[in-house]
């Protein structure tokens, strides 16, 4: 194999294959980058039984052939090489890196040893690439972290018609949000759970297309795609029963309070800071004002009061500081608005004014007060 | 060489008198328990007596001076105590007379200074500068509280004053039985440097070894060996510490205020097992007991550890720092199991297991994160009003469901030690 390659071009298209890299392999192969010369085209990939990953690059090749090679240090010197073109060949058991004056020369494994990427599945449809980047991450704040519930780790991806929804929850907190699409079959009707890790990353990698296409494998083979922009990616699904979310989602209310977004922000930051770990931020809604205090009895205390319009009764009510303003972030508007129902039971935040986005719901659970 | 032998008589006992400077005080009872159970049996009083579980499996818990002079020690495996001290007298721990008798001692030293740091039921550090003018000199305020233990509760207490905490402790190892010992300020280095290394605060086995290599065998060793030295041995942390105490420098002062640190339970089967699900049973019946005293503690633990010792004694503990703290069985059965079955042993022949609670919390600081699916009674609700029927009822009133023989299938080996246990409620999980 021999290709020569513009830096810019190799270094995008290798950051995009390494990105799923394994830190520790289950097999020593798993951590390569399989390089694919042919045609006018060089094709990067890798798979570590979990996402595969696949990108097409502009190259001139002078060889076709095949190598395999540390996917770690190819990014990193792919970053490193100075804006020329690069020229990448195989010799026996190396491959060699020349670029400018510098020349890099890496070992390859075995190539016989790599497993083969699982084919991605037929397009579903397609979906604005800013908008699904938006969407999954608004959702992905609210996903599990504890791999002791692996079924909470995932986003629940719902297709129905023209219509996805996503859905997370680590039972503290939900964020559902609904988009439209265009699905290739209006009659669809199907639901996914994917690891939050993997669609988030790879809705912010495809954000700089302009589509990103979805491709659900056949059910027995929990599998999805996604493709833009030269790049495919697939990734295994999460087996487990998804909360049945929906029923959560109080649909009634006593009191609705709004404020401005990026003023609130500011405030839970500054009083968060005397909240020791998992201590909360108590908000006392009431006479048009929210007032905010942290910290309690001897400790520290912080208290801090802002505009906010009450329609209902008061409430005094206390959430994780930090689960808090990620909801506050996700809702992107000029205006947060709350609606409550008692200080023991959830509140939903949705955003409103500028830069609202339909259909986008963090709901929160509070805080018992104490005290 | 180990701390027992730190006792051992040198033939001049005593630094002298001077106790100004000296406010710390280290008061630890003599034979604790056995001393305790002697004013129930005093027909036993100049025997050698043993406290510990029946069985072969158990360990000294404590043991007259009669018995330790036969070579009896705490925490000697009770089938070698019965070995080589035949003749001695064992009773069965009755926790709740020490738990009593524990609460007297301390109330005797916090009337003579709020200053007190209890270490355990039998153990505290005093520090009784603010008493000085009121009581008189430390040697005074010493010989006042032993005399005051001997009348109040009738066992003997030794008593080390010392400028430091790990000075003073030492020297009330050194002057056992029903003794005091004060170190003078200018004597706490001839005091401390021909003891062994041992001695100090903070080595363990591994360090003892770890110095012995090094040729160091006294805490006059270590004093002397450069400070950078003992660092790139023993990492920097460990080599100033030891460093410093071995010039007698010991900055931690008395902390009336140290929470407990932890809460505990551990048990030795009655024979090694490798049988998962026994164990499993073990370590529920264990959640569930933690569970149970930090409620009554009112605490409530952020981490959680299992420990699991093989039938070669080697050891292994792992934990895990919840996301909530909980005062609830099942999440530290949870939090213990996965651990466990983090571990993935085959087949490996386990002796004992133990759960711990750490990092603990008082529950009325605990705030308490709602979950969007928990049901509005939740398991904490059940296990309080557990706890209810079993302060009516006894302890057996109700017990897990993996508890009841035949709720689980177990292996004949893997019967509970326990058998009547069915007569109980049983919530299933």
């Amino acid at each position: 194999m021999k290709i020569r390659i513009e830096r810019d071009v190799l270094a995008g298209a290798v950051s995009w294959a390494a990105r799923t890299l394994p830190s520790r392999p289950s097999l020593p192969v798993l951590a390569g980058v399989v390089l694919t010369a042919e045609g006018s085209t060089v094709t990067l990939s890798s798979f570590d039984y979990e996402v595969s990953a696949r990108v097409e690059a502009e190259a001139v090749v002078d060889e076709p052939g095949t190598a395999l090679v540390s996917g770690r240090l190819l990014s990193e010197i792919a970053k490193a090489l100075p804006a020329k073109p690069v020229v990448i060949a195989s010799e026996g058991s190396r491959v060699s890196i020349t670029c400018d004056r510098s020349s890099f020369t890496l070992p390859t494994l075995p190539i016989e040893d790599y497993p083969q990427l699982p084919a991605m599945p037929e397009a579903s449809g397609s979906v604005d690439a800013d908008l699904f980047a938006m969407a999954v991450a608004q959702v992905a704040i609210a996903a599990g972290r504890d791999d002791t519930l692996p079924t909470l780790t995932g986003i629940r991806m719902e297709f129905d018609g023209a219509t996805i929804t996503l859905a997370a929850t680590d039972r503290y907190r939900l964020a559902v949000r609904e988009f439209t699409w265009k699905p290739n079959s209006s009659s669809l009707d199907v639901a996914a759970l994917v690891p939050a890790r993997n669609l988030s990353d790879t809705a912010k990698s495809l954000a700089a297309g302009e589509n990103v296409i979805i491709a659900l494998g056949p059910t027995g083979e929990r599998l999805i795609g996604f493709e833009g922009n030269s790049r495919r990616t697939t990734s295994r699904l999460l087996d487990g029963e998804f909360p049945k979310y929906r029923s959560l989602l109080p649909s009634e209310s006593s009191s609705i309070a709004e404020v401005d977004t990026a003023t609130l922000i500011e405030a839970v930051k500054r009083v968060a800071l005397v909240a020791e770990r998992n201590t909360p931020v108590r908000l006392a809604f009431g006479n048009g004002e929210v007032s905010l205090r942290a910290g309690a009895g001897d400790d520290a205390q912080a208290t801090e009061a802002l505009e906010c319009s009450i329609q209902g009764d008061d409430l005094e009510i206390a959430f994780n500081p930090g689960y808090l303003l990620d909801g506050l972030n996700a809702c992107g508007a000029a205006s947060a608005r709350f609606s409550f129902t008692q200080a023991t039971r959830p509140a939903v935040l949705t955003g409103h004014g500028e830069g609202a986005v339909d259909d986008y719901r963090y709901l929160l659970m509070p805080v018992r007060l104490t005290g | 060489m180990s701390r027992s032998q730190v006792r051992r008589p040198q033939g001049r006992i005593g630094f002298g008198d001077d106790d100004t400077g000296c406010p710390i005080l280290h008061i630890d009872m003599d034979a604790f328990y056995a001393s305790v159970e002697l004013l129930d049996h005093p027909e036993l009083v100049g025997t050698p007596v043993i406290v510990g579980a029946g069985g072969n499996r158990g360990v000294v818990l404590s043991a007259t001076y009669e018995a330790r002079a036969l070579g009896v020690h705490s925490a000697m495996p009770m089938s070698r105590a019965r070995r080589i001290a035949p003749q001695a007298t064992i009773l069965p721990p009755r926790h709740s007379l020490y738990s009593e008798a524990s609460q007297g001692v301390m109330a005797i030293f916090r009337s003579v200074t709020p200053q007190v740091e209890p270490l355990s039921l039998d153990e505290a550090f005093l520090d009784v500068s603010g008493a000085l003018r009121r009581l008189g000199p430390p040697r005074h305020i010493a010989e006042l509280i032993r005399a005051r233990v001997v009348d109040e509760q009738g066992i003997t207490c030794s008593v080390g004053v010392a400028p430091t905490k790990f000075v003073a402790k030492l020297a009330s190892t050194r002057c056992k039985p029903d003794g005091l010992l004060v170190i003078p300020v200018d004597q706490v280095l001839a005091f401390l440097h021909p003891l062994p290394v041992g001695a100090l605060w903070g080595v363990g086995e591994k360090t003892e070894e770890h110095l012995t290599r090094l040729g160091l065998r006294t805490v006059g060793d270590i004093a002397h060996t450069p400070l950078v030295t003992l660092q790139r041995a023993l990492g920097e942390a460990t080599g100033s510490h030891l460093y410093e105490l071995s010039w007698g420098r010991d900055s931690r002062s008395v902390n009336p205020h140290e929470p407990e640190k932890s809460i505990g339970n551990e048990e030795t089967f009655a024979e090694d097992t490798d049988d998962e699900e026994f164990v499993r049973t073990r370590i529920a019946a264990l959640a569930d007991h933690v569970a149970a005293r930090l409620r009554r503690a009112e605490f409530r633990a952020r981490t959680i550890s299992l420990k699991v010792r093989f039938s070669d004694f080697s050891t292994i503990t792992r934990s895990r720092t919840l996301h909530d703290p909980t005062d609830v069985g099942k999440d530290v059965y949870d939090t213990a199991w996965t651990l466990f079955a983090a571990l993935g042993l085959e087949r490996a022949q386990i002796r004992l297991v133990g759960v711990r609670a750490e990092n603990l919390i008082p529950a009325e600081d605990a705030p308490e994160q709602l979950l969007l699916d928990a049901p509005e009674h939740g398991r904490r609700d059940a296990e309080v009003a557990i706890d209810g029927l079993r302060d009516r009822f006894g302890d057996e009133a109700v017990v897990p469901g993996r508890l009841v023989p035949g709720a689980v299938n177990r292996t004949e080996s893997g019967q509970p030690p326990h058998g009547d246990r069915s007569a109980g409620v049983a919530p299933g999980d």
